[in-house]
């Protein structure tokens, strides 16, 4: 019976989106109408071949087969997103990479949304759905709920990545900064991201651990708020039902303080709630030894959510928000500072006592320095939401020198980790291919990493200094393009950083691929069931 | 309601509610007695690594399902 309802629901949503694509008003919906066709039709003729096939046993064990497919595909758009963002990178240097016959696809303009995307939500998202469905199976002693539940969230939210990256590609953006898919991706995502909450939470309320481990809570308050956020953010009224543009709902400053309350709780909860999540879990595991303070685990994450909600006016500095609002928002991103700290003391101090596998594992190094990161841009991001400080680095360079010193050192750090921790256990080898590889990756980067930052704060200092800069008559001194021809060097030396750390993660895929694939890996030995 | 309604609500008692709450979360993890519980679930990650509870490790056989 539900393989009749799923034939009949294919077969209309094929022939609508044919529909679709044959009245496009526009180029992107046209090509998004085709790939949805496409898929929908594939499988529709899949349900039909398989339709009726006797169901064998309910599987039991944990569901790892998602999580494979995830561990590839954080991976795959890992890469993906790091190319983008070394070749930006030099456009930016040398603005003759923006190819004559890449006018209106290729151009800085097109390819910046697509790279942020693909790092914060392609290698992030499916790093955080990937790792969570690993944890919360583990810390419940349960499989995950809902069956081939969890496949959909897994391509359903690929599919939501494809949609939006073509789609900047081609020029359908909403225009809100980490929220630029237009109206049809956005409710595509909505109902991904639901059936994702019912996994995870089925997964949690049939758990056989009385606890729920606190790597769980950080999941969840990632999964229900971005919820929240996304919904909010995206309320839109589209001009046509067959065309890409839509009407945002809020306008003016209204519109300006929704997007930076989703644009930094996007931070707080998607890149720091999320990856908390899996910091709770991997250190812990690659130590050996469980969280140095599971009571400070608590109050960090009641404080941090308390807290991060009310940061976001530190983004409208200087313009039509109130100053009650940004003063607000102020207050709280340096309030945030303290359980931002208790998080990374708390991470760190798990390594008390086995302070020498600093040493000896390449991994521990990596989970090491991402805390490092994540410590030092949570003290920098309090101190440039001060509106002093704020004058002087806003819109200037130091801002993406802040944001890549906590996604390459932070996220991307204790991703790479996780997925090295992840890899042997989950196709059953005993080791990773290489040591060696992953500590070349470690250096390459971290060197990659610190001259990204480094650069950028020079050029952002210097930009910031160079506006500000007044004559004797009260006449600005510079010009804008002043400001940029000044900055080519460091431009430079942050697309070598790029290139270093696009490196690494080419080194880090190569040795992914050995220990999952290679021939001569000797399988993990079974333990005796207890 | 209206916007000013809402607000007063919002700087009132949601605000008390939220900050007791708030409050009532840390003091709950100081509680007397936590310490066992506490130190409990700090060891889940080491329990059920290879299966769920109540069945045997299938690794070996789950590994490319």
């Amino acid at each position: 019976m539900w393989d009749w309802i799923k034939i009949v629901a294919l077969g209309l949503i094929t022939l609508f989106a044919a529909l679709a694509a044959n009245w496009a008003r526009d180029l992107a919906y046209q090509v998004h109408a085709l790939i949805v066709m496409a898929v929908s039709a594939g499988l529709f003729i899949w349900t039909v071949r398989t339709a009726g096939d006797p169901k064998g046993p309910a599987p039991t064990g944990y569901m790892d087969g998602v999580i494979r497919y995830g561990v590839v595909a954080t991976a795959f758009w890992g890469l993906a997103g790091f190319l983008v963002g070394t070749f930006i990178a030099f456009q930016l240097a040398f603005p003759a990479l923006n190819f004559e016959f890449l006018q209106g696809y290729g151009n800085f303009g097109r390819l910046r949304p697509l790279h942020t995307s693909a790092v914060i939500f392609a290698f992030g998202g499916n790093a955080l759905i990937a790792t969570s469905f690993y944890i919360v199976q583990r810390t419940s002693a349960a499989r995950l709920w809902g069956g081939n539940l969890a496949w959909f969230v897994f391509w359903g939210y690929n599919l939501f990545i494809v949609l939006a990256a073509t789609g900047y590609l081609m020029g359908a953006t909403q225009s809100k900064e980490y929220a630029e898919p237009e109206w049809y991706v956005d409710l595509w995502l909505t109902i991904v991201w639901v059936a994702y909450l019912l996994v995870f939470l089925g997964t949690i309320i049939k758990r056989k651990e009385p606890h729920i481990y606190v790597a769980n809570w950080f999941f969840l308050s990632f999964i229900v708020t971005v919820a929240m956020l996304h919904v909010v953010n995206n309320l839109s009224l589209p001009v046509s039902i067959f065309g890409s543009r839509s009407v945002q709902l809020f306008a003016g400053v209204q519109d300006a303080m929704t997007q930076w309350w989703y644009g930094h709780n996007a931070v707080g909860f998607f890149l720091t709630a999320g990856f908390l999540g899996m910091m709770y879990y991997f250190v812990p595991k690659q130590a050996g030894k469980p969280v140095f303070s599971y009571k400070l685990s608590i109050i960090h994450f009641w404080a941090l959510i308390f807290l991060y909600i009310w940061a976001g006016p530190h983004h409208l500095h200087y313009t039509a928000l109130p100053d009650w609002a940004s003063t607000l928002g102020m207050v709280f991103s340096v309030v945030l500072w303290m359980p931002s700290w208790g998080g990374m003391i708390n991470g760190l101090m798990t390594l008390s006592g086995a302070w020498d596998k600093i040493r000896t594992d390449p991994i521990i190094r990596m989970m090491v320095i991402s805390l490092g990161f994540y410590g030092m841009s949570t003290f920098e991001g309090p101190m440039m939401s001060i509106r002093a400080v704020n004058s002087l680095s806003h819109y200037t360079d130091w801002t993406i020198g802040h944001v890549h010193s906590g996604a390459l050192g932070w996220n991307g750090m204790i991703t790479f980790a996780a997925l090295y921790f992840l890899t042997p256990k989950l196709w059953n080898r005993a080791s990773l291919y290489s040591l060696r590889l992953v500590n070349w990756h470690f250096w390459l980067a971290t060197i990659g990493i610190i001259l990204y930052a480094a650069s950028m704060w020079v050029t952002g200092i210097m930009e910031g200094l160079m506006w500000r800069e007044v004559d004797a008559q009260g006449f600005l001194v510079n010009s804008f393009a002043d400001t940029v021809a000044a900055k080519f060097p460091m431009y430079v030396v942050r697309g070598l950083g790029g290139t270093l750390y696009l490196t690494g993660a080419i080194i880090m895929c190569y040795n992914l691929w050995m220990t999952a694939f290679g021939k001569n890996q000797p399988a993990a030995v079974a333990t005796p069931a207890e | 309601m209206n916007y000013h309604i809402f607000r007063e609500i919002a700087d009132s008692w949601v605000l008390l509610a939220m900050f007791v709450f708030f409050v009532g979360a840390i003091a709950w993890a100081w509680r007397p007695g936590s310490r066992a519980t506490h130190k409990d679930a700090a060891d889940v990650p080491f329990r059920h690594e290879d299966a769920p509870a109540g069945e045997t490790n299938q690794m070996t056989s789950e590994a490319r399902t």
